[in-house]
């Protein structure tokens, strides 16, 4: 789960790591006001669930409250697209106003969960503000990266191992020591997999101050975290993925694509997704069932793929284990019936009463294309697409 | 040896979902000795197989050797890291949900310890030859063989063995990995047990998007790996930045992209299954 800017502002807050001082506004009157409050100049941030919103036009610089309100005006109830959000981009809904700082040095930093090294890693750099990814690639010796025993915890050595590589002048040591044992745990205690502060940066007087930062928590941690779970946003979500995630499906809305598929298993549900651009088409949709399916949960996921508008033609492939092949025959037929679905439903079904399955498909009046296994599934849909 | 004809397997988490595959696992032939779940000291399961309170009083009693748990995510690590102190050889996982955070301390408890882990989020560990089947692989699917298979997948896992049955091949043996980003055994770990295996004569490799785990395995089939590999990469039509359901199905960087791990284990001298529909096809080609 992702948080916005205010929230991981607030969340860090707790472990007193402090930010300048910020307002959030929801409304251009709201944001004047702040402005008019702080009577000094602003940046106003639109916090939304995606890197790259400076590019995108989604951060100012104010000089006068009426240029808040005037930008607030242009942005509020806007969609903004960044390289990494899809092509409809996410609505911004709300604005951060924070303090301007004076810059003299930028630092990057963060602790991530790294799969490779199969723990968590501190990650630090001299060349602050930037893209880590760009720092990487232009500048990987300016990274420097710190593996501690998740057991353990960063100990005091590894901390002045990153102090000392990043050159913090001496009268801000003590103070960068206790924010980066802060942010340590910080993110042991929030099940984060990351927690980013970039830029932190050093003022003229030497204060160590941080400006901006991410925070994404491990969606697997919802049962212990359930106070920061309370911040999830849906509206930064597609509507269809947050209904599915509501039935406990997996389910990822793709931007083009006219094959709707359903499919128990996301190893399996990813293959078909593959599968389905050899036939010449393309699939609409990721969505995994899961394992133990019943006939609701196959019903609600019929609704949600027949909801995109885009859906020609479906595709089911399930490999039953646990769950059973009829009952989720019985589940397709039920909800074709009641959203008066006509279009061609491509099937492939093995396991557990997969033969009964396919008799309640073929006695349905649904336009049913039974396949023998995978490949010919694409070879169906390649035939019914040509026929249409 | 993963599993032999001495394998003695205690069952932990016997809920709904637990006591369903308990059975599958028994019915399979699967030497089932001991069940441990909370409450239920004294009792017998389907009046045969003795409950215990905790894993080390089930060791001492039946001289279990391997586990494998079903206990829900906000308990599992306890289960997990009671099996490793027990000192059972194998541990297999196939809880899904566990938190991160919790695996990362599994992970830095492990090292130095005999035990093996599989897992977690995966499907198990199943042997046609030897009848063994820990996890929730359906037995009726498998034929005895000799193509190892080893995947981060569940259901496609079982898409791969029925291709190789309709291939006319059998199993060695089928490794589930798991579909988290941090498990127990990786690809490496089963290739090199594959490699050693005189019942393995060819091996098929399931990987995904997100990580670099498959990266690892290319490195280890162009160095250690004589027998042939079939592989193929599901998600080649996956967005960048999010979740395909698994945990560790994230494309965050260059390197998880399916098209990087396809070309690097290209170059390693595995064999491509052009999609997902061809593993069979493809290693009939080669045997």
């Amino acid at each position: 789960m992702n948080l916005h800017e205010y929230q991981s502002r607030d969340l860090l807050s707790q472990y007193s790591i402090n930010f300048p001082k910020g307002e959030v506004g929801s409304s251009p009157n709201e944001i004047y006001e702040i402005v008019k409050k702080f009577n000094s100049e602003v940046v106003v941030k639109a916090q939304i669930h995606s890197g790259g919103r400076g590019k995108a036009g989604g951060v100012k610089l104010c000089k006068t409250a009426n240029d808040a309100q005037k930008f607030a005006s242009e942005i509020i109830g806007k969609r903004i697209i960044t390289d990494q959000t899809d092509s409809g981009g996410v609505i911004v809904e709300k604005l951060l106003v924070t303090e301007l700082t004076n810059i003299k040095k930028e630092i990057y930093l963060s602790i991530i969960i790294d799969p490779d090294i199969e723990g968590p890693v501190m990650i630090a750099s001299s060349e602050g503000g930037m893209d880590i990814e760009k720092i990487a690639e232009e500048s990987p010796e300016k990274i420097i990266k710190v593996t501690f025993d998740p057991i353990l915890g960063l100990k005091p050595y590894q901390i002045r191992q990153i102090t000392h590589s990043l050159g913090i002048p001496k009268k801000s040591v003590g103070s960068f020591y206790n924010l980066v044992k802060n942010l340590h745990n910080a993110f042991l205690e929030t099940d984060s997999t990351l927690i980013e502060i970039n830029p932190l940066v050093l003022d003229e007087e030497e204060n160590i101050i941080p400006l901006d930062c991410k925070i994404n928590i491990d969606d697997d941690s919802q049962f212990r975290q359930k106070t920061i779970f309370e911040l999830r946003d849906k509206n930064q979500e597609n509507p269809m993925e947050t209904r599915a995630k509501d039935f406990n499906l997996a389910y990822v809305k793709l931007d083009k694509g006219n094959v709707g598929c359903l499919v128990n298993g996301a190893g399996l549900a990813m293959a078909t997704m593959d599968v389905t651009t050899k036939s010449g088409c393309f699939p609409a949709n990721f969505l995994d069932v899961g394992g133990s399916t019943d006939k609701d949960k196959i019903k609600e996921a019929f609704r949600i793929l027949v909801s995109d508008k885009k859906v020609e033609y479906l595709l089911i492939n399930l490999f039953a284990g646990i769950a059973r092949a009829d009952l989720i025959a019985e589940g397709v037929v039920e909800a074709a019936k009641e959203t008066s679905f006509g279009l061609p439903i491509i099937v492939c079904m093995k396991g557990t009463n997969a033969d009964i399955g396919f008799k309640i498909l073929n006695d349905s009046n649904l336009d049913i294309h039974i396949a023998k296994n995978l490949g010919h599934a694409a070879e169906l849909l390649t035939s019914v697409s040509n026929e249409n | 040896m993963l599993l032999n004809k001495n394998t003695k397997v205690l069952i932990q988490g016997l809920g709904k979902d637990g006591s369903f595959q308990a059975k599958k696992s028994i019915e399979y032939g699967t030497n089932v000795v001991a069940c441990v779940h909370p409450n239920k000291n004294d009792q017998l399961f389907e009046n045969k197989i003795p409950y215990f309170e905790t894993v080390k009083d089930a060791i001492h009693q039946t001289g279990a050797n391997a586990g494998v748990i079903y206990v829900p995510a906000p308990f599992a690590i306890d289960a997990i890291i009671e099996q490793i102190d027990a000192g059972l050889d194998l541990v297999v996982c196939i809880t899904e949900g566990i938190p991160v955070h919790d695996m990362v301390k599994v992970k830095s408890y492990l090292k130095g310890k005999k035990t093996k882990l599989i897992g977690p989020n995966c499907p198990g560990i199943i042997s046609p030859e030897l009848k063994i089947k820990i996890g929730i692989i359906p037995g009726d699917i498998c034929n005895v063989g000799k193509v190892g298979v080893v995947s981060r997948s569940g259901t496609l896992t079982y898409e791969a063995i029925s291709q190789i049955g309709d291939a006319g091949f059998g199993q060695s043996l089928c490794i589930g990995i798991g579909g988290d980003p941090i498990h127990g055994t990786s690809f490496v770990d089963a290739l090199e047990f594959f490699e050693q295996d005189k019942n393995t004569n060819s091996i098929v490799l399931i990987g995904e998007i997100g990580g670099t785990k498959e990266q690892q395995a290319a490195e280890f089939i162009k160095n250690n790996i004589s027998k042939p590999v079939v592989f193929t990469i599901a998600g080649t039509t996956a967005p960048k930045g999010k979740r395909m359901g698994h945990a560790g199905a994230v494309i965050s960087g260059k390197m998880g992209l399916a098209s990087e791990k396809i070309n690097i284990l290209k170059k390693a001298g595995a064999h491509h299954a052009d999609d997902p529909s061809k593993i069979g096809e493809t290693l009939k080609k080669l045997i």
